[in-house]
């Protein structure tokens, strides 16, 4: 069985505060060979594009209300909190583009990523859990099928497609609630909007956050999936795992954001 | 006993085990067991709760891995063959899960084909379609195939789950208590169609179980495993014609009681 093949604590050692940090380090190992796996697997046949685009209409559907609304809120937010701040020097005029490059930049992958681990991440966790402990995956495995190809790579492709794609709507919805504030306050036309909009903004802004949105959307299916497959202890397992998926995938997605703007900025 | 089943052939066995052991951290649940089950041949393995009846067949299966011991399945070591040997090997082994482990999130008709479009990728929808109805006619449940597992009753997963496995014609049928959970009623049903399966599908089956009806019904051979090891084997009489303390509450829990 797939769990077997985890490195595990004995009972006695994980009670123990102090060895904590070799626990951490054993899941660390774990979940590179969870990677490995998933990369091994994902690109090799047979495909499994039907349960893909399921899983794609799955993440999107899901998030799809809170993150218009998030996204919409964030920009309409953001705008009406920056304008005094530029008030004070009489740069109104830079409004869209502290905007555009707020949302864009930063905002849009960030809330989207936040949004999904919470929606999708724990979702994926849960289910795969709930299968797990229900001795689902070892129906499918015991039947001649691949379960980690069908029910992990699946979804991890589609929250790495899928995520790009709702940070982009979300950018778009963000703009939307940034234009509206300043169409309200400053009277401005939506072509001088836009325009202001896309001046400051460079190939590597956009680059980076689509580098960005994909990392994030790998983080959250894969965090997901292992939490969930590796799930233990019935029922209560379950919960852990669509919890651990939210925490870890938070976790992880703030530390990549670290680390890509910082990598971007030396292209900048 | 007759149980108007296909005939065994005792110098064919399927499945051959010897000296295997398995311990999960400090404790040995299986202490070096023999066995060997031959081609036609229902095997019941009793024993208590928690004495590794279930370990054993998920070993059989490749689910778990043996500390050592050597376990050949249809002539192959399950223990050094190749994953894609194993993945082949698992078609021809059909397992029935305690809790039927049917996908809750597929209706019967795709529970049913889900196995069979992974492993025969050029399969034909009326070909699926015919296999779907035959294993569904096979276990008595022709009405339920749009429905979801949740509308199910518990015998009727039960019978789901055994007719998923049926459906890539298994030479080697494991049932993980085919009984638990279920009313006296359901019980003998899934008594006779584990029965009916083996000869109907010709297969040789291993039912694990404390059901001692269902081990009566079905079993050719009875093995009960006590302290790791099987302490007793043979006819369902024979097994429990002694005054072993640990053997007798089980005949006398079922039938005296």
């Amino acid at each position: 069985m797939d769990t077997e093949n985890s490195i595990k604590l004995p009972l006695k050692e994980k009670a123990r505060p102090q060895k904590r940090i070799t626990s951490f380090f054993i899941s660390l190992f774990n979940i590179n060979k969870f990677i490995l796996r998933f990369f091994k697997e994902a690109f090799l046949p047979p495909y499994e594009f039907k349960e893909i685009i399921r899983q794609c209409y799955e993440v999107g559907v899901r998030s799809f209300t809170l993150i218009s609304l998030t996204g919409f809120i964030v920009g309409l937010i953001f705008t009406k909190q920056s304008r005094p701040s530029l008030s004070n020097f009489g740069a109104n005029s830079w409004l869209p583009s502290l905007v555009s490059i707020a949302i864009m930049r930063a905002l849009a992958p960030l809330v989207t990523a936040l949004i999904a681990a919470g929606k999708v991440g724990s979702s994926i966790g849960a289910e795969l859990g709930s299968m797990r402990v229900t001795e689902q995956i070892d129906a499918m495995e015991v039947s001649g099928t691949k379960p980690f190809k069908f029910l992990v790579c699946t979804r991890v492709l589609a929250t790495t497609l899928t995520i790009p794609i709702l940070a982009t709507y979300t950018a778009f919805i963000g703009l939307l609630g940034g234009y509206i504030n300043v169409a309200t306050n400053e009277g401005t036309s939506y072509s001088t909007f836009m325009q202001q909009v896309f001046e400051p903004l460079t190939f590597v802004d956009f680059t980076a956050s689509l580098i960005k949105s994909i990392v994030f959307g790998f983080t959250i299916g894969i965090v997901g999936c292992y939490q969930g497959y590796y799930s233990t202890k019935g029922t209560e397992g379950v919960g852990k795992a669509a919890n651990g998926a939210v925490v870890t995938a938070m976790f992880l997605i703030f530390v990549e954001e670290i680390v890509i703007v910082q990598i971007s900025s030396w292209f900048r | 006993m007759d149980k108007g089943k296909a005939p065994i052939d005792y110098q064919n066995a399927v499945i051959t085990i010897k000296g295997l052991t398995k311990s999960f951290d400090d404790q040995h649940v299986l202490r070096g067991i023999d066995v060997e089950l031959y081609q036609g041949e229902n095997l019941v393995v009793l024993g208590r709760s928690g004495t590794g009846k279930s370990v054993l067949i998920k070993i059989i299966s490749g689910l778990l891995k043996a500390d050592e011991g050597h376990v050949e399945v249809l002539g192959k070591d399950i223990n050094k063959i190749a994953d894609r040997e194993l993945q082949e090997l698992r078609i021809r082994i059909g397992f029935s899960f305690q809790n039927s482990a049917l996908y809750d999130s597929m209706t019967v008709r795709k529970n049913l084909e889900f196995p069979l479009v992974r492993n025969r990728r050029n399969i034909t929808r009326k070909e699926i379609d015919i296999a779907v109805e035959t294993v569904l006619d096979a276990v008595g449940l022709g009405k339920t195939i749009n429905q979801m597992p949740a509308e199910l009753s518990g015998g009727q997963r039960k019978r789901i789950g055994i007719a998923r496995t049926l459906i890539l014609n298994p030479e080697i049928m494991l049932y993980d208590e085919p009984t638990a959970g279920l009313d006296p009623i359901t019980c003998i049903e899934i008594n006779e169609l584990i029965n009916e399966v083996q000869q109907r599908y010709k297969t040789s089956s291993i039912i694990i179980t404390h059901d001692m009806t269902c081990a009566k019904s079905t079993g050719d051979r009875i093995a009960m495993l006590l302290d790791g090891q099987f302490q007793r084997q043979g006819s369902f009489e024979e097994v429990f014609k002694t005054n072993d303390e640990r053997v007798k509450p089980f005949f006398d829990y079922n039938f005296i009681q």
